[in-house]
């Protein structure tokens, strides 16, 4: 059988990139929601006049009943966290804090639903599903999710 | 549901990385190995339906780059971009709306693009995104919640890695056979607690076809053709904090349609096999509960004496699974594939004996959200 | 199609996410049809992936979709989106499978580069270096266009000053202005022999279709526009491939739109296009189009374009109006645009269309253009169709 020419090919890569920037709009329900975030470290959510649910984060519809959720509702800056992860290898890319710090879905208290945010600040082996966590708000504060550093075991006191 | 069967099915091999091939190339030799398969000619399909993905494949309307490959020429084609089970019940519903024969094909080249970027895409670009999450931390937010949830430890986890890894050594296009144990993978670096590297899937180029016909065009492929007894899909909330991660619900309900259809009342009974997209190893324990193969909570045991393994009563990913190779997209593909090889006894050195009924599971976005369930084979 | 909804279209729609603005126009569509989010048995949803930059937006936009709890899938084929949505929601409905299915098409262009992102639709190694975009890439189908027919900038004009002159009786339209074809003519070239008002805008703006069968069809409040036939090609997938197959091949231009025309008449039973059809809505995405597509549409002979569409045939009060709603030339939210052209036939053939109404029409065309010279065609009429596959 002849060689195939193929078999000793080094086969070219070429690198590219999709290089598109975008500006998402935060919508006039998210930019209240940011602002609160932003201006009086309060957190929001909406209320749903069918269903009840409150919320977090906030909606202009609720998604199962399809009605506008008009009403706003003040929540705290603690809650329980429901799930967590601890990002050990983040692309660099994708780490707003030094590795390693962790994911969470948090249920802020007066919320029906939770939300994800990142966990910072805690003892290695001390998360637990369940445990209170607290919201530690950026120095500086530009109206982004980020506006919010991270959750941290909760100092209350009960 | 009115009878329609898969005729022909084909897969390239799956490695983690093809670099002498593009994804065109790669549509190609799948879509010949499915028209081979099924002994029919390009001439012979009326539809094409095919998969791919804008960001993955790093190229806005990413169909375009098969549409020469995939034999679509004057023929009527469109896309589904998702998961490959996704593609081929739109294939399945213009046979059911009177095309005779319809392929379908998917394509994924890993190799090319960084999964975590992408997959960070999937997430809410106001409030989310910007966090870093991507598929392999909220993967691990779920796996977490379904270990609270019903007590079950890294170790029995673990157990899914360590049985398809092993599986994957009888299939011949599977990528990454590994013999490996509980202590591997344990002894494997956390990427998210509890996730290890080998809990998760690796990064994979490949494709795969399938096709599919009505009653009349299925007759020539005899007893080769294999029914599609149900396909059901549905979708769960979105934001990680309206679901209970650790309720398959999405799937519970997918399932639900699949087995109206088929005719299956008692899935842990009547299911001789099932294949299931186990992106990481818990999913495979979710995905078994959803799917009804056995109770809430009881996947865990039942991985851990020994049912789901190749000799045992409900044999799981026999293929390897997503764990062995995972082309997204096709992954949910090779799941449907796996099953019709699987009904027809020709899969080979994997060959589970007496499979009638087999069920394939594939999703969409984060953490199984969007669930599609194919019930494959014997009669009802 | 038994319900139609749509956002108005505008360059910027700030106040709203994209999320908010599919929920926007599935709620409209689910009023038209009077029925609520638990009446729908599946959703099928497109948009083009780079202009948003969402992955999945089938998963990502349930809360506004309506598709929780529901099955939903995801499907977008670049500009012929719109339309393979609607087909796909047909098909969702034709396989027997369902029997109210919701199809949306949506995007906001405002939030990336439009251009930036379809660059990166053509192959990396062959064509994406070179590729100037879609106002470059249609620049040569017009060159060619004019070299092969005789046809002038001005005929073109034409057809863009009566898409959006049609476009004032839409109040849902982005660009509704009277122009002359001098104003036209005074554009910018963007790309010789494409000026800034031979082009569409770039515009946010979603649309949503309920689809149902026949055996619920007459449940709802207005009359249903009945699918008549539908056909596609999606043939090429490079750049050049126009060219080779017209120069090198002796083929033409864009065989897809006559591939999928043939098909399509044949099933439905159109042998005089510009008799038989009442109204157009065709996806003309810059005024070149408007010309070349009326003959592989069939309505003139090859080189005929100019000279029908300034015979007034197609201008609202002849022989088939062309684009009533004022067409993409006035509105062009990408992902919505195709689905936008069926639900504005469905809307004629339900009577419904207000002042852009073709009086009496009963069949309508409505078409989507996208990808690389790329053509869905759908059929809509008044009445049901005879029972037939397609």
């Amino acid at each position: 059988m002849t060689e195939d020419w193929r078999d000793s090919q080094e086969i070219l890569v070429m690198d590219g990139r999709i290089k598109v920037p975008y500006a998402w709009s935060a919508g006039e329900v998210g930019t209240t929601y940011l602002e609160s975030l932003r201006d009086a470290e309060r957190f929001l959510g909406t209320r749903c006049p069918v269903c009840g649910i409150v919320y977090h984060l906030p909606r202009m519809h609720c998604p199962d009943c399809f009605e506008a959720c008009p009403e706003w509702v003040e929540l705290e800056s603690t809650g329980t966290l429901v799930t967590w992860t601890i990002a050990r290898r983040p692309h660099p890319a994708l780490s707003p804090l030094a590795p390693p710090f962790g994911f969470g879905v948090i249920r802020l208290d007066g919320a029906d639903t939770g939300f994800l945010h990142l966990l910072y600040g805690f003892g290695v082996g001390s998360l637990r599903s369940g445990m209170r966590v607290e919201a530690v708000f950026a120095r500086e504060r530009t109206g982004s999710i980020l506006d919010v550093s991270h959750f941290r075991p909760s100092r209350e006191v009960v | 549901m009115e009878r329609v069967a898969v005729i022909g099915v084909g897969m390239t091999q799956f490695a983690r990385e093809r670099p002498a091939e593009t994804a065109a190339d790669l549509v190609f030799e799948a879509c010949t190995r499915a028209l081979e398969d099924a002994r029919l000619s390009i001439e012979d399909v009326d539809v094409v339906i095919t998969g791919s993905n804008d960001f993955f494949d790093g190229r806005t309307i990413s169909s375009m780059a098969v549409m020469d490959a995939c034999g679509s020429y004057d023929k009527n084609v469109s896309t589904v971009e998702g998961d490959g089970t996704f593609g081929a019940a739109h294939a399945l519903m213009r046979v059911l709306a009177g095309w005779g024969t319809v392929l379908y094909c998917a394509h994924h080249k890993g190799s090319e693009s960084v999964m975590p970027l992408i997959t960070n895409a999937m997430f809410d670009p106001i409030f989310e995104r910007f966090l870093g999450i991507e598929a392999v931390t909220s993967a691990a937010l779920q796996a977490r919640a379904y270990m609270d949830r019903w007590g079950l430890d890294e170790e029995t986890l673990a157990l899914v890695s360590v049985k398809n890894h092993g599986n994957a050594f009888r299939n011949p296009v599977a990528q990454l056979p590994l013999e490996t144990t509980v202590e591997d993978v344990m002894g494997s670096p956390y990427i998210a607690d509890p996730l290890k590297r080998l809990d998760c899937a690796p990064v994979t180029d490949g494709a795969a076809a399938v096709i599919l016909a009505d009653r009349e065009h299925a007759r020539s492929a005899g007893s080769r053709a294999v029914r599609v007894r149900g396909v059901g899909y549905s979708c769960d909330a979105f934001h990680l904090g309206d679901r209970d991660l650790a309720d398959p619900s999405a799937l519970r309900d997918a399932a639900a349609r699949a087995y109206r259809g088929a005719a299956i009342d008692d899935p842990a009974r009547q299911i001789d096999l099932a294949e299931v997209s186990e992106v990481f190893g818990y999913m495979e324990l979710m995905w078994c509960e959803g799917l009804g193969l056995c109770g809430p909570g009881e996947a865990g045991e039942m991985t851990a004496s020994g049912r789901t393994a190749r000799d045992g009563d409900i044999p799981v990913n026999v293929s390897g699974g997503c764990l062995s190779a995972n082309p997204v997209l096709v992954s949910g593909l090779n799941r449907v594939i796996e099953c019709v090889l699987q009904v027809r006894g020709e899969a080979g050195e994997h060959q589970v004996e007496g499979v009638r009924t087999a069920v394939a599971q594939g999703f969409n976005g984060p953490c199984g959200q969007s669930q599609c369930v194919w019930v494959l084979g014997g009669e009802e | 199609m038994v319900g139609v909804g749509m956002t108005v279209q505008r360059s910027s729609r700030r106040d709203v996410t994209g999320v908010e603005l599919i929920n926007e126009a599935v709620r409209a569509a689910l009023s038209d049809a009077a029925m609520t989010r638990k009446d729908i048995d599946a959703v099928v949803i497109g948009n083009m992936d780079h202009f948003e930059g969402i992955n999945y937006v089938d998963t990502w936009s349930v809360d506004g979709s309506g598709a929780l709890g529901k099955p939903v899938m995801k499907m977008t084929t670049g500009g012929t989106t719109g339309t393979t949505v609607a087909m796909g929601a047909y098909y969702h409905v034709a396989s027997g499978m369902f029997d109210r299915v919701l199809a949306i098409g949506w995007e906001k262009n405002s939030e990336s580069d439009t251009t930036g992102a379809i660059i990166t639709a053509f192959d990396p190694f062959w064509d994406r270096p070179t590729f100037g975009g879609a106002v470059a890439g249609l620049a040569l189908e017009a060159t060619q266009y004019m070299a092969e027919t005789g046809a002038s900038e001005e005929d073109a004009a034409y057809v863009a000053v009566r898409d959006r002159k049609n476009a004032l009786n839409n109040p849902y339209a982005h660009l509704r202005m009277e122009l002359t074809i001098q104003a036209i003519m005074e554009t910018p070239y963007l790309a010789w022999p494409v000026k800034l008002g031979d082009m569409c805008p770039r515009t946010d703006g979603a649309c949503a279709l309920v689809f149902a069968s026949e055996d619920v069809a007459d449940d709802f409040p207005n009359p249903p526009a009945w699918v008549r036939g539908l056909a596609d090609r999606h043939l090429w997938a490079y750049t050049s491939d126009p060219y080779v197959n017209q120069k090198v091949k002796g083929g033409t231009w864009f065989p897809a739109m006559e591939m999928a025309t043939r098909e399509l008449y044949d099933r439905v039973g159109i042998t005089d296009p510009l008799e038989q059809f009442d109204v157009a809505e065709l996806y003309l995405p810059y005024s070149f189009a408007g010309l070349r597509y009326m003959e592989s549409l069939g309505f003139c002979e090859r080189g005929g374009g100019p000279e029908l569409v300034r015979s007034g045939a197609t201008d609202m009060g002849g022989k088939c109006p062309v684009n009533p709603s004022g067409g993409v030339l006035s509105s062009n939210a990408i992902g919505a645009t195709g689905l936008l052209r069926v639900a504005e036939a469905a809307l004629q053939m339900q009577g419904r269309a207000g002042d852009r109404q073709v009086q009496g029409a009963s069949l309508a065309l409505a078409t989507g253009f996208g990808g690389c010279y790329w053509s869905d065609e759908i059929v809509l009429g008044s009445e049901m169709p005879d029972v037939g596959r397609g």
